[in-house]
């Protein structure tokens, strides 16, 4: 969109560039996406499979809005990270936390079944996407794990070498979304109990220390994902243990 | 229309105030930036105007104060869809700067930055006549860092990415360049009340 337009460069240290340009005509068109499958992950979370036939595809890290009408007009709409890897061609997963009393993950979870249509835009933000071309250092809490998912399918689909580690944060290990699916680049950290001689607290500077030591060749890309709390909490945690700030980026649920 | 089964949502506010598509947040005030938090105080914070102006200026902390204050007192709109009633802004109006720096007669757009190196792109028109300010307070109390303080950018009638966190200056032009959100597909106005989210819209 901006290839005709020159971009100003702030003075100021120089923002974190996007990683990839945004197709304004997908993040312009809504699409009736189709529900065909609802699979549990957590007691508080499950992963929603759509089919979006004409889908633009999307880069690991990117988001969509989704909206949901009810019968007199009225619209609720709100972003949700893809978890699904690029190459599932027609179809994306979403993975929705139950919000207490939430309006769209509230209908998500009590309401939705297979065969129900509802309408996304997207993919949208080039900004927090993983093209998978360099290391990247992924930490996320909660559901904060899922845009960080697709990138970790992604780099398994493409059996790639490029150096990729996740350090996830859960209550516990019933709470740990995509539990079964994670495998040696991930560290889990558990906050409220763990699995026997699992030490059980908050994402600390020991965790962080240790992925930033075995600095890869250009060094770690990192995307940090979750809650606004946590975001300020591991951002803060990589910025002490050296990770030059350019190099962090965030996506926060708000 | 595309009718959701099942879905009924909230009970309606009919909330003159609430722009289409968005919804009331009460309390919450949501942190959405995209960049480390920057821990900037007030002794380190600047604020320049420069570009097609005819003399370009930057004000520290002490000399913004010095302007005459002025407050925002209404509503704010997130593109992300919450919006926020009531709230109360304190700093200085944008014009009191612009006065100062006077821009050319060949000015037409604006880039401001922050001290994180956030950009957004907004037509000069948005910021003058009482509609923009530099904003340090928040319900009487100092702007917290989170929210972009020790000073932001405050234009409530645009969707609030336009209101730059940590605001370090702003660049006067006679063209539009996209900022962050901007290249990233997002709307070069965002207007909530025209629902101007993403480019296309
Ligand atoms: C870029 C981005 C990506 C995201 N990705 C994901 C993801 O992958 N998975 C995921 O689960 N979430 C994700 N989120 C969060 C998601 O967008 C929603 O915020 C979340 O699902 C809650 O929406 P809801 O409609 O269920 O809850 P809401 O109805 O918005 O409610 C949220 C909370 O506010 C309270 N509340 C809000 N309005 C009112 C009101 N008027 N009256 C009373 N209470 C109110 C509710 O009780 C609840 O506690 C993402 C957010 C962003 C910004």
């Amino acid at each position: 969109m901006t290839d005709t337009l020159a971009t100003f460069t702030p003075p100021t240290r120089f923002a974190v560039p996007g990683r990839i340009a945004v197709s304004n005509r997908a993040a312009a068109l809504w699409q009736t996406a189709t529900l065909t499958e609802i699979r549990r992950e957590t007691p508080h979370a499950a992963t929603y499979r759509f089919a979006v036939p004409a889908w633009a595809g999307h880069l690991p890290g990117q988001h969509l809005m989704l909206r949901l009408t009810a019968e007199d007009g009225y619209v609720a709409q709100r972003h949700y990270s893809i978890a699904s890897a690029p190459d599932d061609e027609g179809y994306i997963e979403l993975t929705l936390d139950h919000v207490e009393g939430g309006e769209v993950s509230g209908w998500f979870h009590t309401v939705a079944r297979p065969g129900d249509q509802v309408e996304v835009r997207g993919p949208l933000s080039g900004f927090f996407a993983w093209p998978g071309d360099r290391p990247a250092l992924l930490i996320g809490a909660g559901s904060g794990v899922v845009p960080l998912m697709s990138m970790v399918r992604h780099h398994r689909a493409r059996r790639s070498d490029v150096p990729l580690r996740l350090l996830v944060s859960a209550r516990s290990p019933e709470e740990l979304i995509y539990a079964s699916e994670l495998g040696a680049e991930t560290t889990p950290v558990f906050t409220r109990s763990a699995p026997p001689g699992v030490p059980v607290g908050r994402m600390a500077a020991a965790h962080v220390a240790p992925l930033l030591a075995e600095q890869p060749e250009g060094g770690w890309e990192a995307y940090v994902c979750g809650s606004n709390a946590f975001a300020e909490h591991a951002s803060r945690l990589l910025v002490a243990a050296g990770q030059p700030v350019d190099r962090i980026r965030i996506e926060r649920f708000g | 229309m595309n009718v959701t089964r099942g879905f009924t949502g909230r009970a309606r506010v009919h909330n003159a105030g609430l722009p289409p598509g968005q919804y009331d947040a009460g309390d919450d005030w949501p942190v959405l930036s995209a960049e480390v938090t920057p821990e900037l105080s007030p002794a380190d914070w600047t604020f320049r105007v420069d570009g097609l102006v005819e003399e370009p200026r930057t004000w520290d902390w002490k000399e913004a104060h010095a302007l005459p204050g002025s407050v925002y007192e209404g509503d704010i709109h997130c593109v992300t869809s919450w919006s926020k009633f009531g709230v109360r802004f304190g700093g200085v109006s944008l014009d009191a700067f612009l006065d100062v720096v006077r821009p050319q007669a060949a000015a037409t757009h604006v880039v401001a930055y922050s001290h994180t190196g956030y950009t957004t792109n907004l037509p000069l028109a948005d910021l003058t006549g009482g509609r923009a300010w530099i904003a340090w307070e928040f319900d009487g109390k100092p702007l917290s860092s989170e929210h972009g303080g020790p000073a932001r950018l405050l234009v409530p009638h645009l969707y609030f990415w336009k209101s730059a966190k940590w605001i370090a200056g702003l660049r006067i032009l006679d063209h539009d360049e996209p900022g962050f959100w901007e290249q990233n597909g997002y709307h070069a106005r965002g207007n909530p009340w025209e629902e101007q989210r993403y480019s296309g819209d």
